[in-house]
């Protein structure tokens, strides 16, 4: 490796010796094509043509009238498959053409970077595999279907409590017998080195499109970024043009599930202490001995208990803040905007809303706050019919 | 105590059989360790439980699970080895995965196991690039150091392995996670004598090894030992019902494999 993968000291390559040539590979190709004036005209043709960038940055007038303060969605639930996931499956899928590979596995927990992944895959004619938890492929299954439509096998995996945790340990085993051939395109900021600089690079784009459209559109920063946070791809894509900027303060929001005074959520920031897991050392919720904690929350793609080792050094470092939403507090956002706004957030995404509403009164009217809005509703439908029949 | 030295300078191929510790329950499993020690075992191969271990396939997963539920944990399993190494003095390697370790703290896992008996620690997802992290604890607490080489590391990558290593170099004889297989990988012979012709230092071979024949041709091939853990693994999965049968069984594939050495 020619890099040390680590930010602070989180991060690394804890992996079994096998997946070692297939991560330097992936490293050395990544610092070679990245910057190459080819590769990255074809990124930002894709991103513009075939993924719909740049995304708004939308005012929503009403959703701020019911919080007090001044609320822009940065709409990523616009882009190509319905959520900021297609940034990174287009960078990593034009990074496996690059070298040369053809086949492609993925993890998966709320289905939209395996869905990301089965859609990159189908654009390049990849063979494609991906994993998901037996509980999310019934809470996701629109997703599911869709997976299936672009081309892609969906592996069931039924290890622990079927979720995105589960995933990733079975992609991580497949991979060791297909390392030679097949390319795992992961959908995080967490994992060995390189992964969390190659998903935050491809990420930064929300960021830089942020930045930009805030001094057109405001002509001024931002106060707030707010994002969610499972892994932290679609936070740290935003922060990342804002981490030199001392007066932006940058909040993320993880999920709360019945609240983190049980064991019942995923507030791994929070909640966590530092350990390894997925080859990297994070933040890891889990008990006094090591054992990794089985996490619970209503939205599938922020159920996991690690978390991308930026992050944990944004919170060490007091550089971004970070929260807990409860699932009910989720859901009263979820309904906030489609009521005020006529559009469906996904659940991830209504963790940031409802950090939003949990800052109404002590924000001031004038204060600018930018929401990631990472990824749309639309598969969360039946999640929320289950949980709040419609009247 | 017995060393990996002695065991290597004494018999031509060690039989090395691998354990989750507590697997199905304690007393179970310390039967099945002291059973295996009489048919034969030279060296063993133990594992604590782990919720996530990405390095290992449906039957360890399984039996990590059964031990884990029955509950086994890193304290247990340090009392498991006492009990194992006041019965016989045979070499222990651990196997674990690092999350444990380190939140143990490196220096008084490596400082207490020591001195439970075990030999070395092998931890299956910290690979040669960090293993500064842990060989100056396990130096200081006696312990040898082993590493994991694969059929895909590279040449100067296996020197350095081999330089880093004291106790014995573990050779995954196959691409993948641990595992029963019906053929031996085809990779194992080109890998032993690459492993033979850039180090001195002592080869054990596991990872799909599953009948007393690929033991057979492992041994052959000249590595010093030979590693079976989910072939054992699966007899107890396969005989839970009758705990006789399964010690019984476990014995004879034992030995069954320790005549062909």
């Amino acid at each position: 490796m020619k890099h040390t993968g680590r930010f602070g000291t989180y991060g690394g390559f804890y992996v079994p010796e096998v997946l070692m040539p297939a991560l330097e590979e992936l490293e050395d190709a990544f610092y070679r094509f990245y910057q190459d004036e080819q590769f990255s005209q074809e990124l930002k043709q894709l991103l513009k043509s075939y993924a719909g960038r740049p995304t708004p940055l939308y005012y929503a007038k009403r959703f701020s009238e019911q919080v007090g303060f001044k609320v822009y969605l940065k709409r990523e639930d616009l882009l190509h498959g319905g959520a900021h996931k297609m940034n990174n499956t287009l960078g990593q899928g034009l990074l496996a053409k690059y070298m040369g590979k053809s086949k492609l596995i993925a993890e998966t927990g709320a289905g939209q970077h395996g869905l990301a992944t089965a859609m990159v895959g189908s654009l390049f004619g990849f063979d494609t595999k991906v994993f998901m938890g037996s509980t999310d492929i019934v809470r996701q299954s629109v997703n599911v279907h869709k997976m299936k439509l672009c081309g892609a096998e969906v592996i069931e995996v039924e290890g622990g409590t079927g979720t995105l945790k589960d995933a990733i340990n079975e992609a991580l085993r497949y991979w060791t017998s297909t390392v030679s051939d097949t390319f795992y395109l992961f959908g995080s900021v967490c994992g060995p080195h390189p992964y969390p600089t190659i998903v935050r690079e491809f990420q930064t784009c929300i960021g830089k499109e942020t930045k930009a459209q805030c001094l057109e559109q405001l002509g001024r920063l931002p106060d707030l970024i707010v994002a969610c946070v499972g892994g932290g791809s679609n936070a740290i894509g935003i922060f990342s043009s804002f981490i030199d900027d001392k007066d932006v303060r940058l909040i993320g929001v993880e999920a709360g599930g019945k609240g983190i005074k049980t064991r019942e959520h995923a507030a791994t920031l929070l909640k966590g202490k530092v350990g390894i897991l997925h080859g990297a050392k994070s933040y890891l919720l889990q008990d006094e001995e090591g054992q990794i904690y089985e996490t619970e929350s209503v939205s599938a793609g922020l159920d996991y208990p690690g978390v991308g080792p930026e992050h944990c050094l944004l919170k060490d470092s007091g550089r971004a803040e970070y929260v807990a939403a409860e699932d009910t507090d989720v859901l009263d956002a979820f309904e906030l905007l489609c009521k005020t706004e006529g559009i469906l957030p996904a659940l991830e995404s209504s963790h940031a809303l409802a950090y939003l509403r949990s800052q109404k009164g002590k924000l001031d009217g004038e204060a600018i706050v930018v929401v990631n809005l990472s990824g749309r509703g639309d598969k969360d439908v039946g999640i929320v019919e289950q949980c709040r029949p419609a009247g | 105590m017995r060393t990996y030295k002695q065991v290597f300078s004494e018999t031509k191929t060690a039989l090395v059989p691998f354990f989750v510790i507590g697997d199905p329950d304690l007393q179970t499993s310390l039967s099945i360790v002291k059973a295996s020690i009489d048919a034969g075992a030279d060296i063993l191969e133990l594992g604590i439980p782990f919720s996530d271990p990405i390095a290992d396939g449906p039957t360890i997963q399984k039996a990590d699970i059964r031990a884990a539920k029955n509950g086994m944990n890193v304290k247990k399993a340090r009392e498991f080895i006492g009990k194992v190494k006041a019965y016989k003095d045979i070499p222990i390697g651990l196997l674990m995965y690092y999350n444990l370790v380190y939140q143990y703290g490196k220096e008084k896992f490596f400082e207490d196991f020591a001195r439970a008996g075990v030999n070395s620690v092998l931890i299956a997802d910290l690979n040669i690039n960090d293993a500064d992290e842990i060989i100056e604890p396990a130096r200081a607490a006696g312990l040898e150091t082993v590493f994991m080489a694969t059929p895909n590391t590279r040449d100067e990558r296996i020197k350095q392995i081999a330089s880093k290593t004291t106790g014995f170099i573990y050779a995954v004889s196959l691409l993948g996670v641990t595992g029963s297989r019906d053929k031996l990988s085809g990779l194992v012979e080109g890998f032993l004598n690459k492993l033979k012709r850039l180090t001195k230092v002592p080869v054990c071979v596991g990872f799909g090894i599953s009948k007393p024949e690929h033991a057979a041709s492992i041994a052959k091939l000249g590595a010093d030992g030979v590693i079976i853990g989910s072939r054992i693994v699966k007899i107890i999965e396969e005989n839970l019902g009758s705990k006789d049968k399964m010690l019984a069984e476990i014995s004879k594939f034992i030995s069954d494999v320790k005549k062909t050495l």
